[in-house]
């Protein structure tokens, strides 16, 4: 499954590009992508871990960038 | 400005005039040694302490807060240790000041990366709003998501039409700007087919929609522009790699170079002298300008931004490209390959040439068009079309078909013969033979020969130049064709192609395709240009697939990694400049942003510059790299 979501507050490139590094880490997640320029992630999980893969996507963002929040 | 930036600027200003005070204190009133003006030392100090926090809480808490979460080598961290080594060493100024302006140039870069976020949002901006759908008689505004196909939706002048569909009643010209990039008016009536994302000039439509907004032209543009900027291009890629060893080394040649010469040197002397390790302008303040330089930000922001750019840019001349990537090799493409028909040529039938004898030119057409009336052939087509044109009546009556030869007709009461070369023979009349390319339709009236008309598909305009153009960049040009060999050449030589490969069967194209990607020179890429229509196999064995008017052809959309919205081959060039243009911006800010980066470090190891250069180092040059980034935008 691949969904996108909105990203509020992003405002460091360097920091978008360590999240998606970390985002893709995840277990569960297959491909994420954090795009800066249009604050958005797209993440790419298996259909019955989504919901736990997004649920570590939150946490990740909050770890690596704090100001940053997901917009579920 | 958002509200955040304008809290910033005024903490900015603040921090500033605290600074300035500051500044005063210590070197202006300050000026007497012996006492006079004298200020003691913790009066400055307590000020710059309280400028340092007014301009750099938000940075100290990320840095705790990050290093708490496991981020070492974070901006703020390593932002912290340079401006607190720098005071703890006796640079207060110099500590709050790199501080400072660190925040303005952070400032700069969001204002500027906002603005430029948002102008590329509102390039590609052809979102219909809203869709007003009639059910039940009534007429009500709703999201196009939530018109089902088969509904009747009310179009106004002015509005964008919102959902594809037919239109049932209303007639008006739609503007279909946002799609293809050209102002062109395309007028519909009734039963014609209208396309989201166009505007409605003038008249008012009720159009039966025929799919559902998920499904729509418009969707489709913009999840394609959205997506973009998931294919990353190499040099995106190669920048995120960068950017993952770049900090890492640079702080601990920081750290090397806080701890070996400063030992050394200061171990020369015995370890009684430890201002040239400690001391302002020694080996620990070289190495904390080191971190303020660690920051990779100039390329990880420009780099994608530059490409981002350059798509936005290219979505406004109706041009799509997939994804940065395509942009890339679009730029070092080297090999075009053509299709032929509906490419190059418009792939419909028209007359070109008119040859009458004993009568003239109108006269001849006038019987053509007249025998052809009842005829259904793309051939015939053409030519009432082309008589239509001349504004000509000529009639017929009593017209007959003779299958595989031509017609037979009555016309003002003469007996017309129009077909090919074999009626002719058949009847007995004398024809030249002819070898002009395309098909070529003789005509004789009551037995004797009145002359012909040459049909032939024709060249799109702008053909000639645009790929005039291509040749400038050192492009080859290629054309495939199933056509005949005759019809082929003559398209070739008004085009200017440099060689054509015609007679092909559908495979065939694909293997001249592997071909001629074989022979491409050295790190160049192959374009192969198709309008969609089963050149789908050619355009993925292609580097970048081309498709050209794509307006409501799904397939070209799917198949294709460049669309050019409109039919226009005039947009290749373009797509190609500002492809072109793009690459080199994105190259120009590497080489700046690393270039000037490793200067300062260099020139900071031997002491030569201060903090004061490693923070412009660092922002200033982000910032620069930004504006030149936004350059893309502008085609």
């Amino acid at each position: 499954m691949k969904k996108s979501f909105k990203l509020i507050d992003l405002d460091c490139a360097h920091c978008a590009a360590k999240m998606e590094e970390a985002i893709r880490k995840l277990p569960g997640v297959t491909n994420a992508s954090v795009n800066f320029l249009q604050q958005k992630l797209t993440l790419e999980a298996d259909d019955d871990k989504f919901d736990e893969a997004l649920k570590a996507a939150v946490k990740c963002c909050r770890d690596v960038e704090p100001d940053c929040t997901i917009k579920i | 400005m958002s509200k955040k930036q304008k809290k910033m600027l005024l903490r900015i200003i603040i921090a500033a005039v605290v600074w300035v005070a500051g500044f005063v204190l210590e070197h202006v009133l300050d000026i007497d040694s012996a006492g006079r003006f004298s200020v003691p030392g913790f009066i400055h100090l307590g000020i710059f302490v309280a400028a340092y926090f007014i301009i750099g809480w938000d940075i100290l808490w990320k840095a705790i807060r990050n290093i708490a979460h496991g981020q070492v080598f974070d901006e703020n961290f390593l932002m912290t240790i340079a401006s607190i080594g720098a005071m703890v060493i006796g640079e207060y100024d110099e500590g709050v000041a790199v501080m400072i302006l660190y925040q303005v140039g952070e400032l700069f870069q969001s204002v500027a990366v906002g603005k430029s976020r948002r102008s590329i949002a509102e390039m590609v901006d052809i979102n219909p709003e809203y869709a007003n759908v009639e059910r039940d008689g009534e007429v009500s505004e709703v999201s196009p998501e939530d018109v089902a196909a088969g509904e009747i939706i009310v179009v106004r002048p002015g509005e964008r039409v919102p959902l594809d569909g037919t239109v049932i009643s209303g007639s008006s010209e739609l503007n279909t700007a946002a799609l293809t990039g050209e102002s062109a008016l395309r007028a519909v009536a009734g039963g014609d087919e209208v396309i989201s994302g166009c505007i409605n000039t003038n008249g008012l439509l009720r159009v039966k929609v025929s799919r559902p907004y998920s499904d729509s032209t418009v969707a489709r543009i913009l999840e394609l522009v959205e997506n973009s900027s998931e294919n990353k291009a190499k040099t995106e890629n190669f920048i995120t790699r960068f950017a993952r060893v770049y900090t890492p080394i640079v702080v601990f040649a920081a750290v090397a170079l806080a701890i070996i010469p400063g030992l050394i040197v200061t171990a020369m002397n015995g370890f009684t002298d430890y201002s040239e390790w400690l001391g302002e302008g020694g080996w620990l303040y070289r190495a904390l300008s080191f971190l303020v330089v660690s920051c990779p930000c100039a390329l990880v922001i420009s780099v994608p931004l530059s490409y981002f750019g350059g798509i936005g840019g290219a979505s406004r001349h109706g041009i799509m490209i997939k994804g940065a990537n395509y942009m890339e090799e679009l730029a070092k493409a080297r090999t075009f390959v053509f299709d032929k028909t509906g490419t190059l040529t418009k792939g419909s039938f028209a007359v070109t040439e008119i040859v009458p004898e004993g009568m003239s030119a109108d006269e001849l057409l006038g019987i053509c068009a007249a025998a052809e009336t009842y005829s259904t052939h793309p051939i015939a087509q053409s030519i009432i079309a082309e008589g239509k044109k001349h504004a000509l009546t000529t009639t017929a009556s009593d017209a007959e078909e003779i299958a595989g030869y031509g017609v037979r007709a009555t016309v003002g009461g003469s007996v017309a013969l129009v077909g090919n070369h074999r009626l002719m023979a058949r009847e007995n009349i004398a024809a030249p033979s002819v070898d002009t390319p395309g098909t070529v339709v003789h005509c004789a009236v009551d037995g004797k020969y009145a002359g012909y008309l040459v049909i032939s598909d024709e060249i799109k305009p702008g053909v000639t130049a645009a790929l005039a153009e291509l040749k400038k960049h050192g492009a080859r040009t290629v054309m495939l064709t199933g056509d005949r060999k005759a019809a082929a050449e003559a398209i070739a030589r008004t085009a200017g192609i440099d060689e054509f490969h015609a007679e092909l069967l559908p495979d065939g194209k694909v293997s001249q395709v592997e071909a001629l990607y074989k022979a491409k020179p050295e790190n160049s890429t192959l374009v192969f240009v198709g309008d969609g229509m089963n050149d789908a196999p050619a355009l993925a064995r292609a580097d970048v697939g081309i498709a050209m008017g794509a307006m409501g052809s799904d397939a070209a959309i799917e198949a294709a990694d460049i669309v050019l919205m409109n039919d226009n081959i005039e947009s290749l060039p373009t797509a190609m400049r500002i492809s072109k243009k793009t690459h080199s911006i994105v190259m120009q800010n590497i080489v700046f942003a690393i270039g000037v980066k490793v200067l300062i470090m260099l020139l900071t190891a031997f002491g030569i510059t201060n903090m004061w250069v490693a923070v412009f180092g660092d922002v200033g040059v982000a910032v620069i790299a930004i504006l030149n980034a936004m350059r893309t935008m502008r085609n």
